[in-house]
C-alpha cells in the first residue's frame, strides 16, 4: 500500500514519512500489544523518531494498562493490537470513547492484527479505530499509515476492504437507514480497487477522481460501518462465526 | 431412585466377566438393532444372519414366552458393544455382508425397524398372553409382570442409549426426554409392584406400607444424597480435566509436528532467504486454518473444495509455495463450484503463476475474487516491470491460450493490463452455469 509502488529497496524508509522531513513531522505513538517481542520489533522498525518522526511514547500489555497509558501519555495514534487479555482492543476502544472524540487533540487509534477473523477487525473498526493493517505490513506503510490515520484519513487494507465489501453485500434485505447504510457505487468502486491492492493515487487515477475524493470516500465507508447499528452487520458476523 | 438405574446399568459392566469364558467376546451390538441389540450381537457371534436369531427369538416367544425370557437375560448380562471391539465386530460382520450392510443403513433411519420391532413385541406378546392358562391366580399376575417388565425394559435400554452417547460423544443431548423415559418406566414398574401387591390380597396393609417405604426411601436419600451428589461433582470435574489434558496433549502434538518440524528447517536453510520466506509462509498458512477453521479441517486438505472462496485460497496456496512468492489473497462472497468457474480457476492461476514468475520482486502479487450476483470477477495482479502484449511474439501461448482463450472458451472474457514498469494486471469475469 505505498504510494510509489514497489519501494526501492535501496533508500532506507524514503517513504512519505522521509518527504516533508524531520521536525514538523512528528507523531506520538502508544503500542497496545501483549507480545513483547512484536513491539520490540515494531519500535526497532519505525520508533527512530530522527528519521521516521514516530515518537513512541508509551507500550502497554493489557486493557488495564493499555487504558491508563494512554490516559497518561495523550497520544496521537494507538496502535492497538485486536487481540488483548481482558477484553481485546475492543475493549481498549469502549473505555477510551471519552478520547477518542475530543475535539482538541483526539486520539486515534489504528488496529494491527495477525488475526484472520473477520468479526474481530470489524468489532474494532465498528468501535471506533480508524484502520486496519495486518501484522505483517512494511515498516515504511506502517509510517504512513500511522500518520495517515493521524491527519484524520482512514486506513483500510486490502484485507479490511474485502470485509467490508463482504459485510455490506450480503446483505440483501433492505437497510432500516438508507441513507446511512448503503455504499454508493462510488464507494464500492473504491473498496473494491483497495481490495485489489491500489495505491490511493492509482485509485484516483484508474476512476479520473483526485486522491482527496479517494479518501473522502474512504472516510464516508468508515463513517458508515462505525455509525451503522443495523443488525443485519452483527447478523453477518453471527453467521460468520458460525461457519 | 432415578438416578441410580442408570448407575446400576453403568456399573453392570463388568459383570459379564463371569460369562465371558463361556461365550468368548459376546457384545450386543449398538448399531442396527432394533431392541437390546442382542439378535443382531448373537447373529455377529454365530456368524448367521440377523433376521434367522430373530425369528428364533420369535418363535421361542411362542412357547411359553421362553424367548422373551432368554431375549431379557441376554439383554441384562451381555454389554453393549462399540469402540474397542468394533474392529473384531466388523470382522465377524464380514462373514455375512449383504444384509448386515443394509441393516445398517436401514436402522440409522430414524429408528423404523424399532417401531416394526415394537409391533412385533406387542402382537406377540397378545398372542403369548392369549396362549397360557396357566390358572386363575397366575393369570391375574401377567399384566403387572408384564407392566414391570415394559418399565424396566424402558429404563434398560435408556441406560444403553446413554452408554452409547458418551462412546460417540454425544453429551449434549436433550435432557428432557431422558428423564420423562425415566419416569416412565419408574411409574410402570411401580404400577405393576403394586399391582401384584393388591392381587396378593395384602391391599388394606398398603398404606403403611408405602408410609415405610417412603420414610425407608428418604431416610436414604438423606444418607446417600450428599454423598452421591459429591461423587457426580468429582466426576464430571475428573472428566472435565481429562478433556483438557486431552486439547494440550493435541494442540502439543501439531505444534511438534508442523511447527517445530518447520523452525528446524528454517534454522538449516537460513542462507537462502526465499526458501525461509516460503516454509514460514506455508507453515503461518497450515497454522491458521488449523486454529481458525472449526473442528480441525486444517489436515484433510486432499479433499478437493468445493466452492469458489475454498478453492481460490487453494489455488493461491499451491502456487505460492511452489514460486516462494507471497500472494495475498481477498474474496468477497462465495458460491458453489461449476465447470465455467473451474476454468475460470484455471486461467486464475495461470496469471498467478506468471505474476509470481515475472512480477515477484515488486512485492506481494494481489489476488482479489468477488462474487456479485451471477458474475465472479476474479483479478491477479502484481507490481513486476509489466510487458507489452503486443510485443509477445504469437508463438508464446501461455498469455494468450491458458488465460484469454480459455475464458472466451467457456464463455467468460478476459483483459489484461500492462505496462512496461507499471506492474501487470489480469481481470477475469465469469458467468457462473445457469443452473442452482
Amino acid at each position: 500500500m505505498t504510494e510509489n509502488g514497489p519501494t526501492a529497496a535501496g533508500e532506507p524508509l524514503a517513504g512519505p514519512a522521509g518527504d516533508e522531513a524531520g521536525a514538523d513531522r512528528r507523531v506520538r505513538v502508544v503500542l497496545v500489544d501483549d507480545h513483547r517481542m512484536f513491539r520490540t520489533g515494531v519500535q526497532a522498525e519505525i520508533g527512530d523518531t530522527g528519521r521516521t518522526g514516530v515518537e513512541v511514547v508509551g507500550e502497554a500489555d493489557d486493557v488495564d494498562q493499555a487504558v491508563s497509558v494512554i490516559s497518561a501519555t495523550r497520544p496521537e495514534v494507538v496502535l492497538l493490537d485486536v487481540h488483548l487479555p481482558g477484553g481485546g482492543g475492543v475493549e481498549v476502544l469502549r473505555r477510551c470513547a471519552p478520547l477518542l472524540g475530543d475535539p482538541e487533540n483526539p486520539v486515534r487509534f489504528l488496529a494491527l492484527s495477525v488475526s484472520d477473523a473477520a468479526e474481530d477487525v470489524i468489532g474494532v473498526i465498528r468501535g471506533g479505530a480508524r484502520g486496519y493493517v495486518t501484522k505483517n505490513i512494511t515498516g515504511v506503510d506502517l509510517i504512513d499509515a500511522i500518520f495517515r490515520v493521524r491527519d484524520g484519513d482512514a486506513v483500510f487494507s486490502p484485507r479490511l476492504a474485502g470485509f467490508v465489501l463482504d459485510a455490506f453485500a450480503s446483505t440483501d434485505a433492505p437497510p432500516i437507514d438508507e441513507d446511512l447504510d448503503r455504499l454508493t457505487q462510488r464507494e464500492r468502486e473504491v473498496l473494491r480497487l483497495i481490495a485489489r491492492g491500489y495505491s490511493y493515487k492509482e485509485i484516483a487515477k484508474q476512476l479520473f477522481i483526485s486522491v482527496k475524493t479517494v479518501e473522502s470516500h474512504v472516510s464516508a465507508v468508515l463513517r458508515k460501518l462505525q455509525l451503522s447499528n443495523r443488525h443485519e452487520l452483527t447478523r453477518w458476523a453471527t453467521a460468520r462465526r458460525l461457519v | 431412585m432415578a438416578t441410580t438405574a442408570p448407575g446400576a446399568g453403568t456399573r453392570h459392566v463388568p459383570a459379564p466377566d463371569l460369562t465371558e469364558p463361556l461365550l468368548r467376546k459376546l457384545y450386543r451390538s449398538a448399531e442396527g438393532r432394533w431392541l437390546g441389540g442382542v439378535a443382531r450381537g448373537l447373529a455377529g457371534h454365530l456368524g448367521v444372519p440377523a433376521s434367522w436369531v430373530r425369528i428364533l427369538f420369535f418363535a421361542l416367544l411362542m412357547a411359553d414366552g421362553f424367548g422373551i425370557l432368554l431375549y431379557a437375560l441376554f439383554w441384562f448380562v451381555v454389554p453393549l458393544g462399540v469402540g474397542g471391539v468394533d474392529a473384531e465386530r466388523h470382522g465377524l460382520i464380514g462373514t455375512a455382508p449383504g444384509p448386515d450392510g443394509r441393516r445398517r443403513l436401514f436402522a440409522r433411519k430414524p429408528d423404523k425397524g424399532q417401531v416394526i420391532a415394537l409391533i412385533a413385541l406387542i402382537i406377540g406378546v397378545g398372542i403369548f398372553v392369549e396362549s397360557i392358562h396357566i390358572g386363575r391366580v397366575a393369570d391375574s399376575y401377567i399384566w403387572p409382570l408384564l407392566l414391570m417388565a415394559a418399565g424396566v425394559a424402558l429404563v434398560w435400554r435408556q441406560a444403553d442409549n446413554a452408554r452409547r452417547a458418551q462412546w460417540a460423544e454425544f453429551s449434549r443431548s436433550k435432557r428432557v426426554l431422558p428423564v420423562a423415559r425415566m419416569a416412565a418406566g419408574v411409574l410402570l414398574v411401580c404400577v405393576g409392584v403394586t399391582g401384584i401387591v393388591v392381587i396378593q390380597g395384602s391391599a388394606e396393609h398398603l398404606g403403611a406400607v408405602l408410609q415405610a417405604t417412603l420414610a425407608v426411601i428418604v431416610g436414604l436419600a438423606l444418607l446417600v444424597g450428599p454423598y452421591l451428589v459429591r461423587m457426580m461433582q468429582d466426576l464430571s470435574a475428573e472428566r472435565l480435566m481429562r478433556i483438557r489434558a486431552q486439547e494440550r496433549a493435541e494442540v502439543a502434538a501439531h505444534v511438534h509436528d508442523s511447527v517445530l518440524h518447520t523452525l528446524t528447517l528454517i534454522q538449516r536453510n537460513a542462507d537462502d532467504a526465499r526458501e525461509v520466506a516460503r516454509l514460514a509462509r506455508a507453515q503461518e498458512r497450515e497454522l491458521r486454518a488449523w486454529l481458525y477453521k472449526p473442528e480441525g479441517t486444517g489436515k484433510d486438505e486432499e479433499e478437493a473444495p468445493d466452492t469458489l472462496a475454498e478453492a481460490v485460497r487453494r489455488t493461491v496456496a499451491e502456487v505460492e509455495d511452489h514460486h516462494g512468492v507471497p500472494i495475498e489473497v481477498v474474496v468477497v462472497g462465495d458460491c458453489p463450484l461449476d465447470e465455467r468457474l473451474g476454468a475460470q480457476l484455471q486461467a486464475a492461476r495461470e496469471a498467478m503463476v506468471n505474476a509470481a514468475k515475472y512480477g515477484g520482486d515488486g512485492g506481494p502479487v494481489q489476488v482479489y475474487a468477488e462474487v456479485e450476483g451471477r458474475t465472479v470477477f476474479v483479478s491477479v495482479r502484481d507490481r513486476g516491470p509489466g510487458f507489452d502484449l503486443d510485443a509477445v511474439p504469437d508463438d508464446r501461448m501461455g498469455v494468450r491460450e491458458s488465460i484469454i482463450g480459455r475464458m472466451q472458451r467457456n464463455g467468460g472474457t478476459a483483459r489484461l493490463r500492462s505496462a512496461p514498469g507499471g506492474g501487470t494486471e489480469v481481470e477475469l469475469e465469469m458467468e457462473r452455469a445457469a443452473s442452482t
